[in-house]
Parts: structure tokens; C-alpha cells; sequence
């Protein structure tokens, strides 16, 4: 049977992979400011060490996405 | 012709799937198609040809010239700046003050208190401003690329970190007991340990430098990324798509450059995560109870 193509995508289901690898650490972002920028409004004298530990959390949720890009370059 | 096709005729730079972690020296030539159609940035950009000393392991290329400008940049500054070190600090005694006193203070002191991290506030002040100066270059025009791109910059700075935690975890409670306080932390139910043991040290031996690595060489990377697609999407735009396309280029190019200043942004804070994290981590190995 002939197939005919009407459309086609190339590139690599990687690219999908890491869009998904993004949503998590989206959320897990999301969370951690929103409840950070809460904190702030609620004792704004203690900002300083809320930013400090929120960028800390940052540090640890950006690096799940992080991976994806590297993941995605490795395993292609 | 396909616009969003790229235009690199290169077969598999990549064939090998250790290539860019286990070989930052190695040079893939990636092939300039010139002109016509749009040229996605791929990883090839961050493997530029050979200077000189091709084949050998001290090959130099853009990259290593790109680190050598920025080291004899940071040098210059801080022996200017300490040449010229007054009572009364002038603006630039003051600019650089600002910065050494951000990282003994909102870096080590938050995290380590003003006693115990006395004694590394020179390292990490080395760490935080060797991250910052390489991770500058990559807006830089003309350099456009940060040093700490590849990952051999950001694994020597890592394997620093990680002895220095050792080293510093074992001065104080010995080497049975820097374990025995990191791998069996107190008030868990015995059986528990099978499975906290084991993931605590795969943490201090691989997860905690890895992670450090990987997370400024990424940052790096995809920024470089996108900037390159923004300005290389300008180009293509305005002086090779069809009139009515031109527009874009307009948009592109701000948006460009909104991220080489959110690139800017970047830079500065993963200098700060990475010192940070630096003391975060010594300052766990000197703690009492984990």
C-alpha cells in the first residue's frame, strides 16, 4: 500500500523531552518562590535569609531541569 | 529552501555519547556553511577549531584564549586594586570592597557564621569571583562565550569544593566518624539505613560535586544558546527572508538583547549559588549532628 506523506516533523523527540523535563522544576519553582515572596510579605525583616535559603532551593530544583538540557545533548 | 533547517552539513559531531563531559578540549570543526538559510546554534559552537598545538593535549582554542583574556582580566583588577588600597576608599577601592565584603558576609557569614567561616572566605571568594569572571565573558561581545561553558572549568572548581569538604569533614570527626555522622544520621529508625546509607554517600561522593559541575555548565550553555539563536534569527531575518519577514527581526533583536541582560542576571547569580553552595556543603561537613 503507498503511503503519502501530506506532513512531516523532523528533529529529535528529545526536544519533547526536555519540554517535559521543564514542567516539573516549573512547578517546583513556582512553589518555592510564591511561598518565599509569602514569607517576605508576612516578616519583611527577615527577607534577607528567606532570599538566601530560597535561592539555595532554586539552586536544587534548577538543576532538574538543568539536566534535561544535559540528558538531552548526551543521549541523543 | 527550508527556513528553520539548519544549515551545517555536519554529519554526527557527536558520535561518541561522552562528548562533551569527558572531552572539554576536544575540537569538533564545525563546518561554516556560509550564507543562505538560518543557522540553529548546536554544541559544535562551544568546540571552536584550534589555535595552535592541534592534535596535541595542549590545544588551544577559543575557548582557552577566551579563559586566559579573562584570568589576566581579573588579575589586573585586583592588583590594581590592591596596589592603589587606601584608608579612604576611592570609587573603585569601594567597587571592589562591596563585592569582597558581599561574599565574606552574605555568602560565608550567612551560612557558615562569622567564626567558623573565617577560614574559607578565601577560597570561596576565589570561587565566586572566578565563576563571576568567566560567566561575564559570554556577554562580552566578541568573546560571546562563557568560560565556564565547558565542563572542565566548572569540574576543577567542583573537585575543589569536594576536597575541601572532606578534608574539612575529616579533620573534625575523623574519617570513621565524618561517615558514621553523614551517612547514619541520628533519629532514624534503624532498618531505615539500608536505604539513607547508601543514597548519603552516593550525595557526598557523586551528587554534591556533579551537581555543582553541571549546574554551571548548563546555565552557561543554554544561555549562550539562546542568545545565539536570537541573533542569529536577527540576522536571517532582516537581510535574508522576504520583505514582510523583516519585522521579526526587530522582535528578535530585543529580545536578544533582553537576554544578554537576563544573561547578565544569570551570571552573577550562579556565582552566588556556586559559592553558596560551596559553604552550604563545608559548612555540613563541620556540623555536630547532620
Amino acid at each position: 500500500m503507498d503511503v503519502t506523506t501530506l506532513a512531516e516533523v523532523t528533529g529529535n523527540i528529545g526536544t519533547v523531552g526536555y519540554g517535559l523535563a521543564a514542567i516539573g522544576p516549573g512547578i517546583g519553582l513556582g512553589i518555592l518562590i510564591g511561598k518565599t515572596i509569602e514569607g517576605m510579605a508576612r516578616q519583611p525583616e527577615a527577607a534577607g535569609q528567606l532570599r538566601a535559603t530560597m535561592f539555595l532551593g532554586v539552586a536544587f530544583v534548577e538543576l532538574l531541569a538543568l539536566l534535561g538540557i544535559v540528558a538531552g545533548f548526551l543521549f541523543v | 529552501m527550508c527556513p528553520l533547517k539548519s544549515g551545517t552539513p555536519d554529519p554526527d559531531p557527536w558520535e561518541s555519547p561522552l562528548f562533551t563531559l569527558a572531552a572539554p578540549l576536544t575540537v569538533v570543526a564545525s563546518a561554516e556553511g556560509e550564507g543562505g538559510g538560518f543557522h540553529a546554534p548546536s554544541i559544535t559552537d562551544f568546540f571552536p577549531p584550534a589555535i595552535f598545538f592541534e592534535g596535541t593535549i595542549f590545544e588551544f582554542n577559543r575557548v582557552m584564549l577566551i579563559r586566559v583574556i579573562m584570568t589576566i582580566l581579573l588579575l589586573a583588577i585586583f592588583v590594581i586594586a590592591a596596589r592603589r588600597a587606601k584608608l579612604v576608599p576611592g570609587r573603585f577601592q569601594n567597587a571592589i570592597e562591596m563585592i569582597l565584603d558581599f561574599v565574606r558576609i552574605n555568602i560565608v557569614g550567612e551560612i557558615m557564621g562569622e567564626e567558623r567561616g573565617r577560614r574559607y572566605v578565601p577560597m570561596i571568594t576565589v570561587i565566586f569571583l572566578t565563576v563571576l569572571t568567566f560567566n561575564i565573558s559570554g556577554v562580552i561581545p566578541f568573546m560571546n562565550l562563557a568560560g565556564t561553558a565547558l565542563i572542565g572549568l566548572p569540574v576543577m572548581l567542583a573537585l575543589w569544593v569536594f576536597v575541601t569538604y572532606w578534608v574539612a569533614g575529616i579533620r573534625k570527626h575523623g574519617f570513621g566518624g565524618y561517615l558514621k555522622a553523614n551517612l547514619f544520621p541520628p533519629g532514624v529508625p534503624k532498618p531505615i539505613y539500608v536505604i539513607v546509607a547508601p543514597i548519603e554517600l552516593l550525595q557526598i561522593l557523586i551528587i554534591r560535586p556533579a551537581s555543582l559541575a553541571i549546574r554551571l555548565m548548563a546555565n552557561m550553555v543554554a544561555g549562550h544558546i539562546m542568545l545565539v539563536l536570537c541573533f542569529s534569527a536577527t540576522s536571517y531575518f532582516l537581510f535574508e527572508a522576504a520583505p514582510a519577514l523583516k519585522a521579526f527581526g526587530v522582535l528578535t533583536f530585543a529580545g536578544g538583547f533582553a537576554f544578554t541582560l537576563f544573561e547578565l542576571l544569570v551570571a552573577a547569580l550562579q556565582a552566588y549559588i556556586f559559592g553558596l553552595l560551596a559553604s552550604v556543603y563545608i559548612n555540613l561537613s563541620l556540623d555536630e549532628e547532620h
